[in-house]
């Protein structure tokens, strides 16, 4: 499998992430070199495996309905780069 | 119902998806308050602010009420489900993924029966519930420039309820909304506000010429926030599409929003530019297996659901049809009714209930909860009138006074000396009064103006201030005249 231009454009702009058209190329060779490493696992013979969810063969456990985190607003906006009255302030997101 | 066009005779098809926030007290998946109206950012965890490590925790209380949801729903209940990942973003969404189900959710399908104006019921039928976590508020009208986020909605529990594409017309869509409304208040799982967004609506709608078998490209409009905007929405959208097609024109999937200012559908995206979300299985939280046992517990905690309700009533109280879904839509009214009613005639109960009663909410803008007459004394009233204590007419007045002061009626009754006059001698002394005050009109009458009955009644009960019981009134009238 292999990575073109056009699907190195669509993941930037779902990751919201300005390449410019010069490092399109070089992004593509990158992405490629991954999926390539990846692809090794192909190699595994899965015939007569089920599909796997989690390799944690653990139960999920529950947790029980209590309210026990809050009330810490100056924590949660500290590395917020911008705040206002106690906001995340963000640019203008409106469709 | 169908659209008329030039060209001949269309048919509406519409899907919706509703999210209903979960009623608990911590989020879907950290230990953080769901209430509403906090201070800013107060109610969040570092999970839901998304920092690096933090990891999700499942509530317990969640999968319970998205179970009992599904039950109510009549529907099939999945011992095996997993939580995927949604990849969207956004400024909402901190984690930059939406925790959520994607391909085995917990409830699969199920009905909803719904009522219609003119009496007649359609099962609904429902696709699947899954579980998920809602994003968080942005407020884009502090600055022209700048977005404010809050998360303490980040995180909240919500149900995604998906139909099936069953709706034919913009009242079956408005009446799905009522019941499932309703079902989930009755249950306790979601609080159904949809004008505070506890209850979110998306509709999908495309239209086809009828009898034409394949379904057209569709519009999904986003986020309707009360049942009278999802008609609206959906009439106004069909109707655009017909206008469309009839010119020559074509759909491709789009996706809109409704502007409750002009009643019209906005559009905002063709399907070439939707999200393309990048599911995957969420690492974090292995599968959720329920047992037989912890369902079917769930199970006898379920309260009577409104249309288990409403057959009850119609069947065992003598209410029609349509009073019992009226007085079943609402828990609180239900159960306030059945309170008035208990030893008395139901449908003399209904009737007060939805006449004078509501009419008297209406005026005081009260709700059921803070009404000034109680279900018992509204039972009493309807008793007094029953034993011929009172007449149906006094009884507005007494009822009146009750609205004013909360007093039990048969306190009122008797201060007032508002009983009735059951006592024949009595009567028949105002009525002997009436005919030797009135010659010309009991000549009148004697001559075969019988409709002159009515006055001279009229008259007795007038002199009497309404407390003559109207029947002795009849009967000696009869015989005297």
């Amino acid at each position: 499998m292999s990575v073109d231009t056009q699907t190195v454009k669509k993941i930037a702009f779902l990751s919201h992430l300005k390449i410019d058209d010069d490092k399109i190329d070089t992004v593509g060779a990158e992405f490629n070199k991954i999926i390539s490493w990846v692809e090794q696992l192909n190699e595994a013979n899965t015939d007569n495996v089920e599909p796997l969810v989690s390799v944690n063969d653990t139960k999920l456990t529950l947790r029980k309905d209590e309210v026990v985190e809050g009330n810490q607003a100056d924590k949660i906006l500290k590395n917020a780069p911008a705040a206002e009255y106690d906001y995340f302030v963000v640019p203008k997101v409106v469709e | 119902m169908l659209l008329e066009g030039k060209t001949g005779k269309w048919e509406i098809i519409c899907g919706l998806e509703i999210h209903c926030q979960i009623i608990s007290k911590s989020k879907i998946f950290s230990s953080a308050s769901t209430h509403y109206g906090s201070d800013t950012n107060q109610n969040v965890s570092f999970v839901d602010a998304g920092m690096p490590g933090m990891l999700p925790t499942l509530n317990e209380e969640c999968v319970k009420q998205a179970v009992k949801t599904g039950l109510g729903l009549r529907a099939q209940i999945n011992k095996y489900s997993e939580f995927s990942r949604k990849n969207y973003f956004y400024a909402d969404l901190p984690q930059g993924y939406q925790i959520t189900q994607f391909v085995h959710p917990i409830v699969g399908e199920g009905v909803v029966t719904i009522d219609l104006d003119d009496g007649t019921t359609k099962d609904i039928r429902i696709e699947r519930l899954h579980i998920e976590q809602d994003a968080a508020k942005s407020i884009h009208d502090m600055s022209p420039t700048k977005s404010f986020i809050d998360l303490n909605r980040c995180g909240i529990g919500l149900m995604e309820i998906v139909t099936k594409p069953d709706f034919r017309s913009p009242e079956e869509a408005g009446a799905f909304l009522k019941k499932l409304r309703s079902i989930v208040r009755y249950l306790g799982t979601c609080d159904g506000n949809m004008n505070e967004g506890s209850m979110r609506c998306d509709a999908s709608i495309s239209i086809r010429p009828l009898g034409e078998k394949e379904l057209r490209p569709r519009a999904e409009i986003k986020n309707v926030n009360s049942v009278k905007f999802a008609m609206q929405a959906i009439e106004f959208e069909a109707k655009r599409q017909l206008e469309l097609y009839e010119n020559g024109g074509t759909m491709e999937q789009e996706t809109c929003r409704f502007d409750a200012a002009t009643g019209t559908t906005k559009f905002m995206r063709k399907k070439e530019f939707a999200n393309d979300y990048r599911y995957f299985p969420e690492p974090d939280l292995p599968p959720l297996v329920l047992t037989d046992e912890y369902i079917e517990n769930i199970r006898k905690e379920l309260p009577e659901l409104p249309d288990a309700k409403k057959t009850r009533f119609v069947e065992n109280m003598g209410l029609t049809k349509y009073d019992a879904t009226i007085i079943c839509e609402n828990k609180e009214v239900a159960d306030f009714f059945e309170k008035a009613a208990a030893g008395h005639d139901g449908k003399k109960v209904a009737n007060w209930l939805m006449g004078d009663f509501f009419a008297m909410l209406n005026r005081k803008n009260l709700t059921i909860e803070n009404s000034p007459v109680s279900a018992e004394n509204l039972g009493k009233l309807v008793g007094l009138i029953e034993n011929n204590t009172i007449s149906g007419k006094v009884a507005k007045d007494v009822f009146e006074i009750m609205s004013e002061t909360g007093e039990n009626p048969e306190k009122i009754v008797e201060e007032k000396g508002l009983k009735q006059v059951t006592d024949s001698s009595a009567i028949e002394a105002i009525v002997d009064q009436v005919i030797a005050a009135n010659p010309d009109n009991v000549t009148a009458f004697r001559n075969g103006k019988t409709n002159l009955k009515g006055w001279f009644v009229g008259q007795v009960l007038k002199e009497s201030k309404g407390k003559a019981n109207p029947q002795i009134v009849n009967e000696l009238l009869d015989k005297k005249l």
